[in-house]
């Protein structure tokens, strides 16, 4: 560990406080319609879209008709992807030369689930796999949408949570157009134009082959890239064009755009914490809940930070590794990692991409070191709630909130209430419902991964570089609790539809693109939907007064106690699987033996 | 006869008693011998399938005991191929057996609490009776009919020494009843036709006069029958809050099944690749499943609600329903009335103050002897003040010679005629008036003296000899003993006081400053009541109130808890939802406090529930993992690491978790039975408090306790030592 390698950590989340606020506050007034310095501009093409759709700007809607609304569009905008991928060689910059991966039914299926939820998780090659205009029309588009989606379900929640005795939680379609236009859009359009000028390739050039400085030949790939990078981690997706996406240095060329790539993961996350303050009339509400994201996240990026600059002990003691020191080694674990980067910076991001539902990497979390990789791990078995998705870690932490208000809100002696709403059996239901969900999700998938046989043949269902392995699980790379880390760490990362990967396991066969897809589809929307319908629930009731008595909720001590059920939660229920996975290898590790 | 009763008003228990000495008779220690005796019976009877399903926290233990008791007793027969060594087969009995008892002791506890109430249902039917009722028909003619042969709208007629039939109103005659057999207190009250205490209970006793009584229930459907179905839990539902803990509990289960099922194959897998270590049996996954699902709070939850109402039911309050008592916990404001509940009763003479140049002998003179036929409490209460301050002695007066005047509401005046006398004293206005038609004149510092007493919530009278002004007697509400105490530890709590008065804000004000309320409502009318709850509901408050008369009725419906007085109306008593047998409006206050226990016990036991997971899963997990991943030369595999309490064996920690988990059911139910203790403060602090109690231990105290019980097993050759 390194003073630098600290400081550049403080420094992140220094910037992120910064910019919550004042972004919080812009969003609020996006999302209520008010005047912004955009509206001259925006305001009219707000209403051709509107007067296009056929939008009644101020017709708003119960949560029954919002759900309906958003699944009607993501499901529309699914098999819209689904059918380019699957004709993109009929379409535009179609390179056969280089496109040797198939796009078979399986991989368009698993890649639009993968697109329209959010996830981002690539079972393909993108540079061997995607044309560019797959790339850019079937995949940048949903990434703006799947992330203008989240955010609208965020403020419904939260409008549901401010609002009472009322009935509606809001139009989707307007939620959706302001979120893409006043929010994503502008962002993007300035953030990609300084990615361009720090490097990230902006072209549509062929691929281009040359000589290295060893002589070898290489193939270069161009592609309309920065503006897909920008909203690749401003809407948590992730998802990048090349297979190594941010270690790629077409991707993330320099330490800035590094530093502002970890930046825009937690930008809308953290600042839209703050709009839920500005919703129910009280910020400090929305400062506690970030508060807990920080703690949260500090701490994984401690762990991570410590177990990766710690490294390996069996490496250490042959003596091939540097020490740390302040001139620019890092010592540690580097197995994976961008020498650009180094130890803190990848640890740095490991941690944002899982605390949010980003999934992005900019090093490989399978060469981490056990714990070190059981930190991005456990962020996404807490469902993204630090910081989060865009609008998903800020629904997930208020599932949270309304679980701890609900256990912990009955020890003040007094039914439970969050924001001066009661707590009652439907929200708790719907809760459960969510979180069962999630649990049920990630290990039923990976126990049946871990013994099942594929299907007969498995030389349909599960071929891998021309071996049809009949073991679902012989498509790990690696043996023992890492190979079972990479089956976890998969459905793990579909689930929290986070998409980043553990790597070392071949997932492009019929098997895992369609089990992974549907444990996308189940980790997006039943989540979704029950929380939905606690904004439903909740929009209708009258608020309680708050009396010396109410359970404050705006205070550090609602900010730990939200911590303690965000770790004992997710620790009770998946300490079984990682005590199998992660742990075992650590000390077996650090008895001599690897896998 | 009756008309000496009339004076005596059938009261309240007088205040400033500690709040545990209100408790009656109805108080019995938490574990009884008789019911004890019966709770272990029931609690083998609630073992019966379609009970437990019930609870669905239970009931997985209750299919984990089956299953664990199946796999044993196969091992014990030759032909059903489950071969197993010694200490696994005697771990399997032990496993079963714990199991069981896990069951057993959530049996218990409901069956214990179940039982205090069955046993005041017991009491209460004796009371029941199957006396004869006098019904009488349209011509008065009385015929003897069985009193559960009583239809509403009938007639009956009881005289001294009979036990009412039914419930009813009197519709002629006044009483003295002696309602005991409810209320359990032995002073008896006045019951009389019309007003608001007009109501009588079948069961109770006459024990002067007679009265008529028309029926106002059919059979059993009576106030005792009520009483009966609600100790007993008969008619018990759960209430809203209940059944959203179910909701939780049922969930975590279902996760935590979730978590212990695929931990089979998870397991299946990695020995597979490690080539060492043995998946887990299905009893040591039973064992953690039945250790990780919240058994503690699943097991006490019912026991909880239940003790709860009995709870109320010792303070003498009868809870319509469970959903009431927890509504009393979310109280905010808390409207009273101010005579009576606040103030004694009537107002008393504090202080006689004389006008310039009148010798205060001389006023306090005339005053007692306007007052000697008073009867009114302030009559007296003068009479009193002038005995104790200035030693006059009530005289005898001739009665031909002397004239009293009683007090009128046109006049507004009372006083008295002797011969060379006329002496009057009344409101300040009507006096005044007086003095003028007298002839007398009025000086100015009257008027400023009784100014002066309003402003300090008091009420002046004027006394007049003949046609000269004397002075002011003034009256004075008198604050209730302890109020003040009270109004403090509600306010603690977070409940703000409203006092409801007909005086005028002036008084109001001063009275409300003496007795420590938050708020009043002056010159309140019933209807004021009523706009004073729906604005406080508006604004998103609860509501408590508590209220005797017919008109009363609307607003007890109205507030969120409506606690009527026993020695209310009928119409009052249905309208709230809590009936207080003592009638004693400050009770709520103790409402207040068991609505709170109770939602503070189930959040307390949740949380420790959830939180002793951690050290199971560190007792259980390397145990199930012990030879994992085994390198050579070593005894333990990699995960016994996480033995971190250095139990014995495997089957020793097993063993000893869920012996921890069984036990620690049965050591709560004091817990569950009696409430977590509440102190009034703010809910941050309880908050800390309880998270720091209940949390924080709950994750600690099962260490030491699985350590002690993992040593003991072994120690008692139930579990290996290696």
């Amino acid at each position: 560990m390194t003073f630098i390698g600290w400081f550049q950590i403080l420094l992140f989340l220094g910037a992120i406080l910064a910019l919550t606020k004042p972004f919080g506050t812009f969003m609020h007034r996006v999302f209520e319609g008010e005047k912004t310095w955009l509206t001259p501009i925006l305001r009219p093409v707000e209403r051709v879209i509107y007067k296009i759709g056929g939008v009644k700007e101020d017709e708003e809607m119960p949560w029954t008709t919002y759900t309906i609304a958003m699944l009607l569009f993501s499901i529309v905008t699914l098999v819209v992807t689904y059918v380019i991928l699957r004709f993109q060689a009929f379409l535009p910059w179609y390179d056969k030369t280089y496109m040797t991966t198939p796009m078979t039914p399986d991989l368009a299926f698993g890649t639009a689930v993968s697109f329209a939820t959010n996830t981002n998780w690539q079972a393909y090659t993108g540079e061997n796999t995607m044309s560019y205009f797959s790339q850019m029309v079937a995949l940048t588009s949903h990434n703006f949408f799947s992330a203008a989606t989240g955010i609208a379900i965020a403020i419904a929640l939260v409008r549901g949570l401010g609002r009472r005795s009322a009935l509606s939680i809001g139009n989707f379609w307007v939620d959706l157009t302001r979120t893409t236009l006043y929010v994503l859009l502008p962002l993007c359009i300035v953030y990609a134009l300084v990615l361009c000028q720090q490097g990230v390739v902006q072209n549509f050039h062929p691929y281009g082959t040359v000589k290295t400085l060893e002589g070898a030949s290489q193939v270069i790939p161009g592609g309309p890239f920065a503006s897909q990078e920008a909203i690749k981690m401003l809407g948590t997706n992730g998802g990048g064009p090349f297979n190594a996406n941010s270690a790629h240095p077409l991707e993330n060329p320099t330490a800035l755009t590094d530093f502002l790539q970890v930046l825009s993961i937690f930008l809308i996350g953290a600042s839209l914490v703050y709009t839920f303050g500005l919703y129910v009339g009280n910020t400090k509400q929305g400062w506690a809940l970030w508060g807990a994201m920080a703690f949260l996240f500090a701490i994984g990026v401690s762990v991570a930070y410590i177990q990766e600059a710690r490294g390996n002990p069996l490496i250490a003691a042959t003596g091939v590794e540097d020490k740390a020191s302040v001139l620019g080694d890092s010592g540690g674990n580097m197995e994976g990692k961008e020498t650009r980067f180094g130890i803190a910076r990848s640890a740095l991001f490991a941690t944002v991409t899982t605390d949010a539902s980003c999934g992005a990497v900019n090093s490989m979390h399978d060469s981490f070191t056990p714990l070190g990789g059981l930190v991005p791990m456990a962020n996404m078995m807490t469902g993204e709630v630090i910081f989060g998705g865009v609008g998903a870690g800020l629904y997930g932490m208020l599932m949270y909130a309304i679980l701890a208000v609900f256990i912990a809100g009955l020890m003040v002696g007094r039914t439970p209430e969050y924001l001066g709403k009661k707590i009652e059996a439907f929200e708790i239901k719907m809760a459960m419902l969510a979180a069962l969900v999630l649990a049920a999700d990630v290990l039923l998938f990976t126990a049946l991964a871990s013994v099942s046989h594929v299907p007969h043949p498995a030389a349909y269902w599960n071929t891998v570089s021309g071996t049809a392995n009949a073991l679902a699980s012989a498509n790990t790379n690696n043996s023992g609790p890492h190979g079972f880390s990479e089956m976890l760490y998969a459905y793990d990362s579909t689930t929290a539809n986070n998409g980043s990967a553990f790597g070392g396991i071949s997932v492009n066969t019929p098997f895992w693109n369609l089990t992974q897809g549907i444990s996308m589809l189940v980790g997006r929307f039943l989540m979704i939907v029950p929380l939905l319908a606690i904004a439903g629930s909740m929009v209708k009731k009258k608020r309680v007064a708050a009396s010396a008595g109410t359970f404050p909720t705006d205070t550090p001590l609602f900010a730990g106690l939200l911590i303690g059920v965000v770790i004992i939660v997710g620790a009770l229920t998946y300490f079984p699987a990682v005590s199998l996975g992660p742990v075992v290898e650590h000390f077996l590790m650090h008895s001599g033996k690897t896998f | 006869m009756a008309t000496t009763l009339t004076n005596q008003t059938p009261g309240p228990i007088p205040d400033g008693i500690e709040p545990a000495d209100r408790r009656t008779s109805r108080t019995r220690p938490l574990f009884d011998p008789p019911i004890v005796r019966r709770a272990l019976g029931d609690a083998f009877k609630k073992l019966d399938p379609r009970l437990e399903a019930k609870n669905p926290v239970m009931f997985v233990v209750w299919i984990g005991s089956v299953v664990t008791t199946l796999i044993f007793l196969a091992s014990l027969v030759p032909a059903a191929g489950v071969s197993m060594g010694g200490w696994e087969r005697a771990f399997t009995g032990q496993i079963a057996l714990w199991l069981w008892f896990t069951v057993l002791f959530a049996n218990f506890a409901e069956a214990i609490a179940e039982g205090r109430g069955k046993a005041q249902a017991d009491e209460l039917r004796k009371t029941r009776t199957t006396t004869r009722a006098k019904r009488m028909d349209k011509n008065g003619k009385i015929e003897e009919v069985s009193a559960s042969s009583l239809r509403k709208g009938e007639i009956v007629f009881c005289t001294v020494g009979d036990v009412i039939p039914s419930d009813g109103t009197i519709i002629e005659g006044i009483a003295s009843v002696d309602e005991s057999a409810i209320t359990g207190e032995s002073a008896p009250v006045i019951r009389e036709a019309g007003g608001d205490r007009s109501a009588v209970t079948g069961g109770t006793k006459v024990i002067s006069d007679q009265l008529k009584i028309e029926i106002t229930a059919n059979p059993g459907e009576t106030f005792i029958d009520r009483m009966i179905s609600l100790v007993e839990g008969a008619s018990r539902q759960k209430t809203p809050n209940e059944i959203a803990l179910n909701i939780l509990i049922a969930g975590l289960t279902i996760i935590f099944l979730l978590a212990t099922v695929t931990l089979l194959p998870f397991a299946l897998y990695n020995v597979g690749q490690a080539g060492s270590g043995s998946a887990p049996s299905i009893t040591v996954l039973i064992a953690l499943l039945v250790c990780l699902i919240p058994t503690t709070i699943g097991g006490l939850l019912s026991a909880i609600g239940i003790a709860g109402m009995d709870r109320v039911m010792q303070y003498n309050v009868l809870a319509m329903s469970g959903k009431a008592v927890e509504a009393a916990g979310d109280v905010d404001v808390l409207l009273l009335d101010k005579t009576g509940t606040i103030t004694l009763g009537n107002r008393q003479a504090a202080e006689f103050l004389p006008l310039p140049g009148v010798d205060i002998a001389e006023l306090a003179d005339a005053a007692q002897l306007s007052s000697l036929a008073d009867e009114t409490p302030e009559g007296r209460s003068i009479v009193v003040l002038a005995k104790e301050k200035y030693n006059l002695r009530g005289r005898h007066l001739e009665e031909n010679e002397t004239e009293f005047i009683p007090f009128t509401a046109q006049t507004r005046m009372s006083g008295v005629n002797i011969p060379g006398s006329r002496v009057r004293k009344g409101a300040v206005q009507a006096v005044v008036e007086y003095v003028k038609q007298s002839g007398g004149t009025v000086p100015a510092e009257l008027q400023e003296i009784a100014d002066g007493i309003s402003k300090m919530g008091g009420t002046p009278l004027a006394v007049v000899l003949n046609e000269k002004p004397l002075g002011i007697i003034y009256l004075k509400d008198i604050v209730k003993g302890g109020m003040r105490e009270r109004f403090d530890h509600l306010r603690a709590m977070g409940i703000r006081t409203i006092m409801i008065t007909g005086d005028n804000p002036l008084t109001a004000a001063a009275i409300a400053q003496e007795a420590g309320v938050d708020d009043f409502l002056a010159q309140a009318k019933p209807e004021d009541k009523m706009a004073l709850i729906k604005k406080e509901q508006a604004e998103g408050r609860l509501v408590a109130m508590t209220g005797d008369g017919t008109n009363d009725a609307p607003a007890l419906a109205q507030a969120d808890v409506g606690v009527a007085m026993n020695s209310g109306t009928q119409a009052a008593k249905e309208a709230g939802n809590m009936v207080d047998l003592d009638s004693n409006p400050t009770k709520l206050i103790e409402i207040v406090e068991i609505g709170k226990q109770l939602l503070m016990t189930r959040g307390a036991l949740t949380t420790f529930s959830i939180a002793n997971d951690v050290a199971k899963y560190f007792a259980i997990i390397p145990a199930m993992f012990s030879t994992l991943y085994l390198l050579s030369g070593t005894a333990h595999g990699p995960l016994w690491a996480l033995n971190i309490m250095q139990l014995h064996s495997p089957y020793s920690a097993v063993l000893a978790s869920v012996i921890f988990n069984a036990l620690i059911i049965i050591a709560l139910i004091p817990v569950a039975l009696r409430g977590v203790p509440y102190k009034p403060m703010g809910a941050a602090a309880l908050l800390r408090r309880n998270l720091t109690v209940w949390g924080l231990f709950g994750i600690l105290l099962p260490f030491p306790c699985i350590k002690l019980l993992d040593w003991a097993v072994v120690a008692l050759h139930c579990a290996p030592a290696h």
